[in-house]
């Protein structure tokens, strides 16, 4: 009788919890994500490549590293090879899957990191007074003075090439940007009256930034970092084509279109594969990118 | 458990006012040695358990002065005394100890709430700040919002979006309770609402007063609700005081000729005493380039030479001054009584 009447209030206080589930931002983002066709056709061009890349020991058909002499530069569906040959007689398509991981991880590692560091540096700018901002962001105009391609290939060039320094260099030419775009929506929501409310309840600035402030500035860094990882896929890719980025024999897609340039009038569709991956994977981050933009924007709601 | 913080304990006793102001002034550098006279030696204070009204034009420093009371802004001059104690200083009570005693509404109920939070978060916020536990401060955001009649269960886990303006601003005003004031600044805390909404805030707002011992100063251009939930209001131009008295005195003999003519401007209920003569007209000065004198002579319908000469001090009776040399015994202005009069 006694456990029957302990059970009953802690059962009432769980209806509003599953209501509220249902009724976050990130839900309502995500429902409106679902109804919109680009941004499905990116996910699922995504979940493709992305499955492909984890499961490459499994379903690639050959070793990606392992070439034959005989198997030079050949076209689509020559002997078992689904996509040809490279001019080392490696397996194209066996390659193309293992480059999918180099990639992915070129595209996503330093956007991830830059939007940590540069999202950190925009908040610090936005809401630490004006010696913070200025120090702040001079010094990230001084890294926008170059263009970002150039800053990347002088910094990957200056530490040596690499798939770290690759990842180095394009995080370091991320965190400008990212830091802009931080600093921005921290100076707007600076301004709104519940931030002031919150200082008036006596609450610091750690706590005011860390309850009130990081989610409201999460949305648009979210959105621009997802449209930057195309980006960042494209200079790794061009990174490597340049000798800069990762080393052969790594399968990586700009190293194997730089490779495979000389070849081009005698395999035109071979060579064109790497760069018809990097196309597609920066087109799929693309659409889900403006996809979530526009989930995001609360004002059609 | 199951209630809101008790407020901080009453020190001074009934006969000391809860808040004191002394000449406080924030003026707003424009550059090139300009400056905006914002709030321009305002004194005032504010007795226990009583609803001070503000009123003015917009622009006449009543926000700016409810930021200045909060801490919002670091003011220039001027001194607040909180129950006979000074707030910063030296010797003075901290400001993380003013705010636990003194909260405030915000105009926009809908920028005054973190879009992102579901409500109850936003009022637990304040009792999590103040150290309970994240249990504990959602208890505590549940019995405030009980307070202002807005159910916990289907209120609490909603987010600002999805509630009307008089709710939101239920909700801003439970956040203000959540932490156990003895004061709450509420400026233009109705201004927003529609008119049928207005009523029940403000009938709200009189009942918690009651219930909590609680006590208000209420800023608002709106002289009608000012009449209506105060106790002594305050007339404000320019950055100055302009007038103060209880609410029936100003509102039925007003001394000053700014409160006259701002009382003769609300539209009247009565279509046959329509306003037919403008009481004022043109724009407040620039507040950066001011007059010498009183700050309302060059408005003023009753101006005369002497008003231009110097800033009249508030003077008057025991508890309804205004600043007008016309209250003033001798100053020249010749609708001011003789010395003889006054002696």
């Amino acid at each position: 009788m006694a456990e029957g009447m302990s059970i009953a209030p802690a059962a009432l206080p769980a209806a509003p919890g599953a209501r509220r589930r249902r009724n976050t931002y990130w839900g309502e983002v995500g429902g409106k994500l679902i109804r919109q066709p680009g941004a499905m056709l990116g996910a699922a061009m995504l979940a493709v490549i992305v499955l492909a890349a984890i499961f490459a020991p499994w379903i690639a058909p050959f070793d990606p590293n392992k070439g034959s002499i005989l198997m030079r530069l050949k076209p689509f569906f020559f002997r078992g090879h689904l996509l040809g040959a490279d001019e080392l007689g490696r397996d194209m398509l066996s390659r193309l899957i293992w480059g999918g991981r180099i990639s992915l991880a070129m595209g996503v590692v330093p956007v991830l990191i830059a939007m940590l560091i540069g999202g950190a540096l925009g908040l610090t700018a936005g809401f630490g007074g004006k010696l913070a901002n200025t120090l702040i962001m001079r010094v990230m105009d001084v890294f926008y003075a170059f263009p970002s391609v150039l800053l990347a290939v002088a910094i990957a060039g200056a530490m040596g090439g690499g798939l770290i320094d690759g990842m180095i260099a394009l995080t370091l030419v991320f965190i400008p940007p990212m830091c802009r775009v931080a600093e921005s929506a921290t100076a707007q929501v600076r301004n709104l009256d519940f931030i002031e409310a919150a200082r008036a309840t006596g609450a610091g600035g750690f706590s005011i930034v860390r309850h009130h402030v990081i989610g409201n500035v999460l949305g648009p860094v979210t959105v621009y970092a997802s449209s930057l990882i195309s980006v960042s896929v494209l200079l790794s890719a061009g990174l490597s084509f340049l000798g800069l980025g990762v080393q052969p024999p790594t399968a990586d897609w700009g190293l194997m279109l730089s490779t495979l340039v000389p070849s081009i009038y005698v395999v035109p569709w071979v060579c064109a594969l790497p760069g018809a991956a990097i196309f597609l994977t920066s087109i799929a981050f693309g659409l889900l990118s403006s996809g979530l933009r526009a989930a995001m924007d609360m004002r059609g709601a | 458990m199951n209630s809101l913080p008790e407020p901080v304990a009453d020190r001074g006793g009934p006969a000391q006012p809860l808040l004191i102001a002394r000449d406080l002034r924030k003026y707003f550098p424009l550059g090139g040695g300009a400056r905006v006279h914002a709030v321009d030696g305002v004194s005032f204070s504010i007795a226990k358990g009583e609803t001070l009204g503000i009123v003015g034009e917009s622009g006449c420093g009543k926000s700016t002065l409810a930021r200045l009371l909060m801490q919002l802004m670091p003011r220039d001059a001027g001194e607040l005394i909180l129950d006979g104690d000074p707030v910063g200083g030296p010797h003075g009570i901290s400001v993380a100890a003013m705010r636990r005693q003194v909260q405030m509404v915000f105009q926009d109920s809908a920028s005054s709430l973190n879009p992102r939070l579901p409500v109850q978060d936003s009022v637990a916020f304040g009792p999590r700040v103040h150290g309970r536990s994240r249990s504990a401060a959602l208890e505590v955001a549940r019995a405030a919002l009980r307070q202002v009649h807005l159910d916990p269960a289907l209120i609490g886990p909603r987010y600002p979006h999805e509630l009307s303006g008089g709710q939101k601003q239920r909700v801003n005003i439970a956040r203000a309770l959540a932490i156990g004031p003895r004061m709450v600044v509420l400026d233009e805390a109705v201004s927003a609402l529609d008119k049928s909404v207005q009523a029940q805030v403000l009938n709200l707002l009189v009942q918690l007063r009651r219930d909590l011992d609680l006590t208000y100063m209420f800023i608002s251009h709106d002289l009608a609700v000012v009449r209506h939930i105060s106790h002594r209001v305050l007339v404000m131009y320019l950055g100055q005081v302009m007038e103060v008295g209880p609410v029936a005195q100003v509102f039925a003999a007003p001394r000053h000729p700014y409160t006259r003519a701002l009382l003769a401007s609300r539209p009247s209920m009565d279509p046959a005493r329509r306003t037919e003569t403008l009481a004022i007209s043109g724009d407040p000065p620039n507040p950066v380039d001011l007059p010498p004198g009183c700050r309302f002579a060059p408005r003023c319908p009753h101006a005369e030479a002497v008003c231009t000469a110097a800033n009249p001090a508030l003077a008057g009776g025991a508890d309804h001054l205004a600043a007008c040399l016309i209250q003033v015994p001798g100053s020249g202005h010749s609708q001011a009584p003789g010395l003889e009069a006054a002696a």
